[in-house]
């Protein structure tokens, strides 16, 4: 059991997502970041579907009830256990009674904490993905008390993936559906421009400050995914991410690879973004 | 929008459902969408679901459900009501006969988990959606959009007109099938008071009530 003693900002538990009911509107929810979840659970010897905690912008107090064994993956938020300091992508035992606190931010904006064989909160609809209207959550929050598993032994763990990837501002896209819609000047805009995050972004989406050509282009309410970037009438750009609604009535232009989601994930307002077509 | 498109887009599903049982669909008005959790040949792909495209005319069409759902109208509810009512210079009983007559198709779900986007509004209630969307809506509250209309079925911010509310339950998580209402099924509303909507209330709570339905032989498929 881990005990929660102050929540930080916004912190929740997450695993890969919640499949097979798009189709009754419910979100994929999941890791914002599956590079880092992937390589926190991966150090551990855990699934890759094991949940983790998701921890954005500014760190939770945690108490350990279990002894039990961690990582730290995805961004840099300066961990200290019982006040010594603690590196990402390593493993650390962790005794019961030990508390787990965050600093301050140095890289990256979602950060993700993983314990050996996984956090054991409730499945909801085959996930243990937060999402508000399905799990009745959507952000720890103070006294909460979070099951883990109970394994005290480590597997021997593979070999650790250190990926770097947090620094490029390039976006690997494909074509959304209604790419063909586009001018050659919205593309040479898209392509050759310089987009910034606007202070719209969220677990939802992410809004650009540029705008782009206005258009009169619209389409009837169709399927998105995460990673699906709408173009409304008035030029603006939207990137939706895991938590987005399942339909869109913007056209769909372009569609982020998994690797982008990830490393989209990580930046905030202000930060550059870089569309490049994948060949 | 058009129930021939709708109709073609769930015979493609069905067949698909059969041969790729671990494709995600999701139909709306005019697309269907296919997600793979594991890496697949694409092209092999596009080029079988051509060939069942082909085929899928000799299947037998899935029948469809017929949904009754309760909702009442009473003012205190309908927050748009009256409003609507000097905008459309009609009675508010007209608006709820008109409103409860048709058959409704829900050719989409989506936007929240289990709103339906509902199609075959009479064209005298069409709508435009508000210029302020409300913050929140409450749950339950039944709305007109444009040419839709449908039920929030969870407190949200949205922009429709609202002008009645629904007890019944049309997103529950705490089941394994938390939307029993597909894309394709029918809706039809049926207008209750007050007292009705309370007791309705706290059957739902009490967990003992029971969205009906019932089979329609569509024999036009």
């Amino acid at each position: 059991m881990i005990q929660v003693i102050k929540p930080g900002f916004l912190a929740s538990i997450q695993d890969k997502g919640r499949f097979g009911y798009r189709d009754s509107g419910v979100p994929v929810s999941g890791v914002m970041d599956e590079v880092s979840a992937g390589i926190a659970n991966t150090l551990l010897g855990n699934s890759q579907d094991a949940a983790v905690m998701e921890i954005t912008l500014s760190g939770p107090e945690l108490l350990f009830e279990t002894d039990t064994f961690i990582a730290i993956s995805g961004a840099l938020l300066s961990p200290t256990l019982n006040d010594k300091e603690l590196y990402n992508d390593e493993v650390y035992p962790v005794m019961a009674g030990s508390v787990l606190k965050f600093g301050k931010l140095v890289r990256g904006i979602r950060c993700y904490l993983a314990v050996l064989g996984g956090i054991k909160t409730k499945k909801v609809l085959g996930s243990r993905s937060w999402y508000l209207s399905v799990t009745g959550m959507d952000h720890l929050s103070t006294g909460m008390n979070l099951e883990i598993a109970e394994n005290t032994v480590i597997k021997k763990n593979p070999k650790s993936a250190k990926i770097h990837y947090h620094n490029s501002s390039v976006i690997e896209v494909g074509e959304g559906p209604e790419f063909d819609l586009l001018t050659e000047s919205h593309k040479a805009q898209l392509f050759n421009g310089i987009f910034n995050i606007a202070k719209e972004n969220n677990r939802m989406a992410y809004q650009l400050k540029q705008q782009v050509y206005k258009h009169s282009y619209s389409i009837l309410t169709s399927s998105t995914l995460p990673g699906t970037v709408q173009l409304t009438p008035s030029g603006r750009l939207i990137i939706l991410m895991k938590d987005a609604q399942t339909t869109g009535g913007y056209p769909r232009i372009l569609q982020l690879t998994k690797q982008a989601i990830a490393l989209l994930s990580q930046k905030s307002t202000s930060d550059e973004v870089d569309f490049r077509l994948k060949q | 929008m058009n129930e021939s498109v709708l109709q073609d887009i769930l015979r493609f599903k069905q067949i698909i459902e059969d041969k790729y049982p671990e494709l995600d669909q999701i139909p709306a008005y005019n697309s269907l969408c296919l997600v793979s959790l594991e890496s697949l040949r694409f092209d092999a792909l596009i080029s079988d679901l051509k060939g069942l495209y082909v085929e899928m005319f000799a299947i037998q069409m899935p029948k469809k459900k017929l949904w009754n759902i309760p909702v009442c109208y009473d003012l205190s509810f309908g927050l748009d009501m009256e409003e609507f009512s000097l905008d459309k210079k009609m009675a508010i009983p007209h608006i709820i006969a008109l409103h409860t007559a048709p058959i409704y198709t829900v050719y989409c779900i989506g936007f929240l988990p289990g709103f339906m986007y509902l199609g075959g509004l009479n064209r005298s209630l069409e709508q435009p959606r508000r210029a302020d969307p409300r913050l929140n809506i409450p749950k339950g509250s039944v709305g007109i959009g444009g040419q839709q209309t449908g039920v929030y079925p969870q407190q949200s911010p949205g922009g429709w007109n609202i002008i009645g509310n629904s007890p019944v339950p049309l997103f529950d998580p705490s089941k394994d099938n938390p939307c029993e209402i597909s894309v394709g099924d029918g809706i039809k509303f049926y207008p209750i008071d007050m007292a009705e909507h309370q007791l309705l209330s706290i059957q739902v709570d009490a967990n003992i009530f029971k969205l009906k339905s019932y089979q329609t032989d569509d024999s036009s498929n």
